[in-house]
Order: structure tokens, then sequence, then C-alpha cells
């Protein structure tokens, strides 16, 4: 085995009220993929939080030891210079500038006074072609898709000439093509010498690419595998990170799908007046009272924009079209309106839109169904803390007390917030945005076995998700959306995960 | 020593919270002790009170302003333009008090919705909008009081606002004379439920395992505090008693206390302000909120010219300058955070009370006005200060 790059003993991180990492030990060595999976919460971003400075030396206890030193990091810059490089799962470019200027944020090349702006756009060409990204260095980072932007980043980290590259889910929000695309590249970089650290939840991927993978559970290091010597499976990744075995990815349903339609779409177009496009051109389509419809399609494919359409049109799209809710002709003119009529929307992204970060857990709950918890306009405070420790419960959220921050918790946990805000509403028709996106096995299949449960009481599901897995898993019947029009419609019986991708991409 | 450990830590922990108590202490110890003592007497007290008053509900008012992301200007020339306005129907128009107080408090409500239309209806910046108002306010204050200059206003009743007390118990004299009895009665009862209702919330908190204070901090807090409403109520007692403007200024700040914490109105408020877009998408209305919040500005900014101009017996021709931002400083001394979504009424309330402490103290030592605004700038960025540091160090 080659020398360790990186050593980290003992570390212990608590907050107040939670022990994140107790006592883990974590050894990378020179030049390899080390994969770091465990639940949700375990304690893998505050590791490497830890690791990069964000917890100044002093707030933990343990010893990091890097190319041999033992380093007292006090800040990110401390740690960068190091030549260890972080990519966070919410990402940090600034939208209205260009890719190179991104590229070189903070460390910016300079001729004398001024910054040398020719010199910087040469060597960004340098780094993307290195991370075979082909833009033009001048794009503004806002026109790039979300695979594009992950490579912008990881340009920029390797600018800084970095040894130890570490990703935080970076997958989480790309689609299969640019997975793909970001795991070749991560060989490559290998090939020239610089170490990573990836978590991820998707263990397929975790497979293909480590060497070897560390289980963290529960704070504390569970195994670290070798994949060289066949230790790694999904089945022994799964045992060692939930503790026991799962041998269903999805629970079993008996089909609980009627006839009666409670949500068709007819005609429907929509114009963004902020883009000056049609976002939606002719879609139509039905839900049937207890039925799950997957919407499978590639990113940027118009299915965020349909729900947000239907969901009371908060980006004040110019609409057409007829909607009918059981029967009855609406339009939601707010989400008010569309949440008033037993529709709830679980959105895509959590943080931006789905939270409010600074508030606690049973105020993020409550939020949208802040009537059933109160009389004549006051809160039972009471009432309040029940609701949201009945969720905690049914949906399994880790945290040390509903009163806990939301901003505090795991990316994964911060999910289940948000599903169960939406249940709280306790709709009739239920759209989920990608609603496994960084939720771990485990909870993947809790998600999955409440939505199996709603549909089962009479709920309707419209499930949008980028993971054709999932989709085939889930749904009654799957709509393919491509470039804002439905372009097929499959019974489960009949799809695939090649003809959805044929009509995705045509 | 187990109990000094946990005063640190809780200190740390909630050093945002306490230090906006042991800022307002130290700059009344320091008073104190330069004005040899008359800082804290009876009478300069009362005053202090007094003059928290206008500023301490405008405060209050920005609070939401300032947590719903949002900033309004245009408070203080409207306090003065609309306690001109009270000047002249009372004077001019020979309206009766209890006619011309709902109709300002009206009229404030009407010009805060007014604010608010541009700002919700066609995102325009608050700071623009509100700056507008500024100017029209002021024109309108000038030309309201342009014929006559300063209008005298000789009612009693209206007066008795900014510079009456509250009445005594008939028939006590023989027990402690020269004390307000009444005064010591409603602090002590104050104390009482205090005391009550923090015991009562520990409880619960602790049946759902929340985090609560250490019980020998605890108790230590419940005592601070005791005394200290004590302490101002005694001192209050020893001169005229409550004044009308405290009483006015608890009551503001209790009901905005309750619908903060207590009500959906209260908590869609802080949704809108901690992510506007999701609480859109969680069916709040992000528009009529913007409408109440800067209406009960409005509301309170009337409130605020009411107090004033009672207070001087009269309507001047430059009331109101500079209460917009005495009250946006007091805010940000309480903790309101311009990120939005954070910041509480009580909180504004203590800032006011370390804003108008610092212009009393300072004329009592009779500094130059030119020094005392250097002096409040310097404390205003200290406390922002303390509040970004403390704030991102507790991560
Ligand atoms: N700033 C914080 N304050 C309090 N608790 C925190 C804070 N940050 C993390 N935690 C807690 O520490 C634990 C570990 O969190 P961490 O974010 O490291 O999990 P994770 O393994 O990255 O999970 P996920 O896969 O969901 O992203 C969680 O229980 C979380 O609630
Ligand atoms: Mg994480």
């Amino acid at each position: 085995m080659k020398p360790p790059i990186l050593e980290m003993k003992n570390i212990t991180k608590e907050f107040p009220g939670v022990k994140a990492l107790s006592d883990v030990s974590f050894r990378v060595a020179e030049g390899e993929i080390h994969c770091l999976v465990g639940e949700n919460g375990a304690g893998k971003s505050t590791l490497m939080k830890v690791l990069s400075g964000v917890y100044p030396y002093g707030s933990y206890s343990g010893e990091i030891l890097f190319n041999g030193q033992v380093q007292k990091f006090s800040g990110i810059r401390d740690s960068e210079r190091a030549g260890i490089g972080i990519i966070y799962q919410e990402l940090a470019l600034v939208p209205e500038m260009s890719v190179y200027e991104n590229i070189f944020l903070g460390n910016e090349i300079c001729k004398g006074w001024t910054v040398d702006w020719n010199e910087t756009i040469r060597r960004a060409s340098q780094m993307l072609a290195k991370v075979r990204l082909d833009v033009n260095p001048e794009t503004k980072v806002r026109d790039l898709g979300v695979g594009k932007q992950q490579l912008v980043e990881i340009a920029k980290a390797l600018s800084r000439d970095v040894k130890l590259l570490i990703l935080d889910e970076p997958t989480a929000a790309l689609n299969e093509d640019d997975s793909a695309n970001l795991l070749d590249l991560l060989r490559d970089l290998k090939q020239h010498g610089v170490t990573c650290i990836l978590i991820s939840h998707k263990l397929k991927e975790v497979i293909s690419i480590a060497d070897t993978v560390t289980v963290l559970r529960d704070g504390k290091t569970i195994c670290t595998l070798d994949a060289k010597k066949g230790e790694v499976s999904e089945q022994v990744l799964i045992k060692h990170m939930v503790g026991r075995e799962i041998n269903n990815v999805y629970p079993p349903r008996e089909r609980s799908c009627t006839d009666e339609v409670v949500l068709e779409v007819k005609n429907w177009s929509a114009y963004d007046p902020k883009l000056g496009r049609m976002v939606l051109k002719d879609v139509a389509f039905n839900l049937k009272k207890g039925e799950i419809v997957g919407f499978a399609g590639l990113m940027g494919s118009g299915r965020t924009e349909l729900a947000r359409s239907i969901f009371g049109n908060p980006d004040g799209y110019e609409i057409m079209g007829e909607m009918y809710v059981r029967g009855k002709k609406q339009r939601f003119n707010h989400p008010k309106d569309a949440i008033q009529a037993g529709v709830a929307y679980v959105t895509e992204d959590r943080k931006a839109k789905g939270l409010i970060l600074i508030q606690d857990v049973k105020q993020n709950i409550t939020l949208a169904n802040l009537r059933e918890i109160a009389s004549h306009g006051v809160i039972d405070g009471n009432a309040e803390v029940k609701v949201a420790n009945e969720y905690r419960e049914s949906i399994n959220i880790k945290t040390p007390t509903v009163a806990q921050v939301v901003g505090n918790l795991s990316g994964g946990n911060q999910q289940k917030v948000s599903v169960a805000k939406w249940l709280f509403v306790r709709p009739n028709i239920l759209i989920l945005d990608e609603p496994t996106r960084g939720i771990d096995v485990g909870a993947k299949y809790e998600i999955y076995t409440i939505m199996n449960r709603l549909v089962q009481q009479g709920m309707s599901i419209i499930m949008i998700s980028s993971e054709l897995p999932e989709v085939l898993g889930m749904s009654d019947r799957v709509y393919i959306v491509s470039s804002g029009r439905i372009s097929g419609e499959l019974p489960i019986e009949e799809a695939t995960q090649e003809k959805i991708m044929h009509l995705a991409t045509n | 020593m187990e109990f000094f450990q946990n005063l640190q830590k809780v200190l740390r922990q909630n050093i945002r919270e306490y230090g906006m108590f042991i800022a307002l202490f130290v700059i009344m110890a320091i008073f104190t002790y330069s004005t040899e003592g008359i800082f804290i007497s009876s009478r300069n007290i009362s005053n202090l009170l007094n003059q928290t008053g206008y500023i301490a509900v405008l405060a209050v008012g920005m609070t939401l302003v300032i947590v719903i992301r949002h900033i309004d200007l245009s408070v203080g020339f409207l306090a003065g333009f609309l306690g001109a306005v009270a000047a002249i129907a009372l004077v001019f128009w020979k309206l009766p008090v209890w006619v011309v107080i709902p109709m300002v408090l009206v009229m404030g409500v009407l010009a805060g919705l007014i604010t608010a239309f541009p700002v919700a209806q066609l995102k325009i910046p608050s700071f623009v909008a509100s700056l507008a108002g500024w100017l029209v306010y002021r024109g309108a204050l000038l030309l309201s009081t342009m014929g006559t200059g300063t209008i005298i206003i000789p009612d009693e009743a209206f007066n008795a606002i900014g510079n009456g007390f509250i009445p005594d118990i008939p028939g006590l004299d023989f027990f402690l004379p020269k004390v307000h009895k009444l005064t010591l009665l409603l602090g002590l009862l104050a104390i009482i439920l205090f005391i009550f209702s923090e015991i009562r919330n520990r409880r619960k908190k602790q049946e759902y395992n929340f985090e609560v204070l250490p019980l020998d901090i605890f108790i230590l807090k419940l005592m601070f505090l005791s005394v200290l409403v004590g302490g101002i109520t005694w001192v209050l007692a020893g001169y005229n008693g409550l004044s009308w403007t405290v009483v006015i200024m608890l009551i503001v700040v209790a009901i905005y206390h309750f619908v903060t914490t207590q009500t959906v109105l209260g908590r869609h408020i802080y949704a809108v302000g901690g992510n506007p877009e999701a609480a859109e998408l969680s069916g709040i209305n992000v528009k009529n909120i913007t409408y109440v919040v800067f209406g009960s500005m409005g509301l309170l900014s009337a409130l605020s010219g009411i107090l004033f101009t009672s207070r001087l017996q009269s309507a001047t021709t430059t009331a109101g300058t500079l209460f917009e931002l005495d009250a946006i400083a007091a805010a940000y001394v309480g903790g309101v955070s311009a990120a939005g979504g954070v910041g509480k009424v009580t909180g504004s309330i203590i800032g006011a009370l370390v804003m108008t402490s610092l212009t009393s103290g300072m004329n009592l030592m009779s500094i130059d006005i030119s020094l005392q605004y250097i002096v409040r700038g310097a404390v205003l960025v200290a406390a922002v200060i303390f509040d970004v540091t403390t704030r991102s160090s507790r991560k």
C-alpha cells in the first residue's frame, strides 16, 4: 500500500446536543480515489469540514496529518495553501461572473497592481481543457448547466494546485451523462497524481470508481474496505451503512391505482416573460386516484416548470390551457389556492426554495398548514411540537429535538423535513420534485414506503425524477418530458431505460 | 465551581441576547458614576423613558420592516407631519381628542400602505420608495405649518399623553407617602407574572427534552430581571409614577411581542423574512405580508407623532427630523439582521433605551452635540460588529 497522504486520528467533534463525530480515524493513501459513505447525518460532511478548516483547529479534538505533517488549520485558506481543495454540494460560484473570473476568484493573477486578464484567460482555458469542458471562458456561469458548473468548480480547485480534492455529493444534482463524465474526469485526475475523496449516496457510482471505501455510521468509523481485494459490493456497503440488511431497494406494492382522474391538464403552454421564451408547449397529462406517475426527462427539460405552473404559478408565467382538478375546471393563481385545493409541491432545491434554514424543525414542518395548529390565529405551541415529533418519528428525521435549527441538520435530513412539511398539508395530490436527491439508501426506502402507503390511502403522486431506476421502480405510468413537451407516455410494463432515454433525448 | 462553568457557557452561547442588557447596564453605570448619581435619579429616569417612547414605538415597527428585508425611511417626517395634522385638527378644526387620535392613526396606516404599494406590486426597492416618502412628508410638514409656524396645543387631555402620569390609588396616604403605590403594585404584578410564565415555559421545554438553562443560571436570570424591573419601578414610583407614554409603550410592545411570537401572522412575517421564495411556495402571500408590515409601520409612525407632539405640546416645523435613523439604529442595536428573518421587538426596545440613554447621559454631562453624534455612531457600529461576529462564531 502506498504511504498515506492524509491521516485523521481520533477526531471528535461536538455541536450543542449532538456528537457529530466520535473518535473517527480516517486514512487516505496517496493517488487513490477514496469514497466516504454513510447514512444521512453520519458525519461525512462534518469530517470534511474539519479537514478543510471550516471548523478550525481547537473546535474539535484529534489530530490531522497531511503530507506527513501535523496540520492545525484555522480556516479554509490554510488548508488551500497546504493543497487541499473542497467542493461543497452547494456550488460556490458567482453566477453573474464569467467562467475565467470564477476560476481565479480569490486567487487572481496579477501583474504589478492590476489583474492580468490575458494571462488569466489563457490559464483558465488550460484548466478547462484539463477538466475537458468545452466552453468559451468568457461565458457567464449562470448560462451553464449544473453539470458544467460542477466542472468549473473542479477547474477552480485545480487552478490552485491541489494534491487532495474533496467532493461532497458532486453528482447528486447531475444526470447520468454528466455524472459519468465527472467520474471519468476523476479517473483522469488520478492518473495525474491527484488524490480524491468522494462522498456519495449513489452506491453504483461508488463501486465503479472507488479504490477504497470508508463507511461512517452515527459519527463512528465502521470499516474501511479495499476494492482491489473485492471487498466492495452494494450489499456489503448497505449492511455496514445501515447496520442491517436491505434486500430490495424498492418496497413491494400492491397496485392501488383506480380509474378516477383527479388531475387533468390539457393544451397547457407557458411563456416565461423573464426569459422571453416558451417553457412549456402544449402539454397534456392526467393523474388518477391512487396512482404514482413518474415524470422522466433530462435536466432542464421543463418538468420543474410544469410542476410550478400547476402549483399556483409563483414565477408569473403567462399560461394558456385548461386544468381540471377532480373534474372541475380550475386555475390556481397563488400556491395558497393550490394548497387549499389539496395540492402539495415538494421543491427540488430545498435550500433555496423549500426550507427556512434559520428556523427550527417544527416551524418548518408546520409553516404551510399553520391553520391546523392554531385557533383564532394564535398558534398552539404544544400542538406544534406534537405534530413535529410525529413526523420526526414516522419518517425518521435525525435531530436531537424538533427545536433544532434546520440549517444545522445534515443534507438528507433537511430533505426529510421538507417532505414532512408537505405531508402535513395532508394533500390529495402530491408533487415530488427529485424527492430522494441526496438521501441515503435506508431513508430512500423509507420515503418509498411512505409514498406507497399514501397512494394506498388514496393520494395521487406525481414524481419528477432524473434517476431512471427510481422512476421505473416506483411509477405506475411514466411521462417523458423533452424541451417543454411531453414526448411520450409509457405504462410501467412497457417502460425500459432505453425507451425512456430515447424519448427524452428526442 | 460548576456554577461558574455553567454561567460562562450560557453567556457564551447567548452572548448576543445578554450582551444588549449588559451594554445597557454598563452605559447606565458609567453615566451614573460620571454625573454623580443624577443620571439614575427618579426624575431623570422618568424623563428618559418618556423620551424613549416615540423612538421605541418606531423601532418596534421598523424591526418588522427590517425582518422582511425592507427599510422605511419615511417614518420620521411622517410622524412629524401627522403630529402637525393632529395639532391642526385640535386647534383650528376644533375636533375633540377622541376623534383626532383615531383619525391620525388611520391616516398613518394609509400612508404605510401607500409606501408599500410600489414595493409590493412593482418590486421597487423600499429604500427608494420610502426615500420618496421622506421628501414628500417633509414637504407636507413644512406646508402645513407654513402659515402659522409652531402650533401650540392647549388641549390638556392630548398633552397628558406625553407629559401626564397615571393616577395613584386614592386614600392610602398613611402608607409610604411620596411613593406612587399603583406603580409599585403594577411593577410587583409584572414581576410575579414574569416569574410564573418563565417557570411554566421551562417546565414545558423540559417535558419536550428541549435545551433549557441550568437551574442555577435560570434562577440567576430570574433574579437579575426581577431586580431590574423592580429597580426601575421603585425609581419611577419615587417620582410621579408611570407616565402615560410608558404605559402606551408597554402596551405596544406587549401586543407586538405576542403577535410576533404566538400568532400565525407573526410566523408568516418571519417566514417571509427568512426565505421569501419558500414562504410564497408555502402558500403565504408575500405581497399581503408586505402591506401588513408597512401598514403597521405607518400606524406606529402616527402614534410616534402623537407622542412627540403631545410631549412638546406643540407641532413644529422640524418635528420628526432623524427619527427614522434613530429607530433604525435602535433596531440594529437590538439585534435585527439585515439578511432578514431575525430580530425581536423586545430587543429593539432595549436598543431604543440604549440610544436614548446615551443621549440623555451625554446631555447631563453637557457633552457637545457634535461629539454626541460621533459617540452614537460608534456605539451603533460596535453593536452591529458585535452582532455579526457573535452570530458567525456560534456556527
Ligand atoms: N452546525 C451544526 N450544528 C449542530 N449540529 C450539526 C451542525 N452541523 C452538523 N450537525 C449535525 O451533525 C451530524 C452530522 O452531520 P453531517 O452534515 O456531517 O452529515 P452527513 O453525513 O454529511 O449527512 P448527509 O448525507 O445527509 O449530507 C448531524 O446529526 C447533524 O445534525
Ligand atoms: Mg452531507
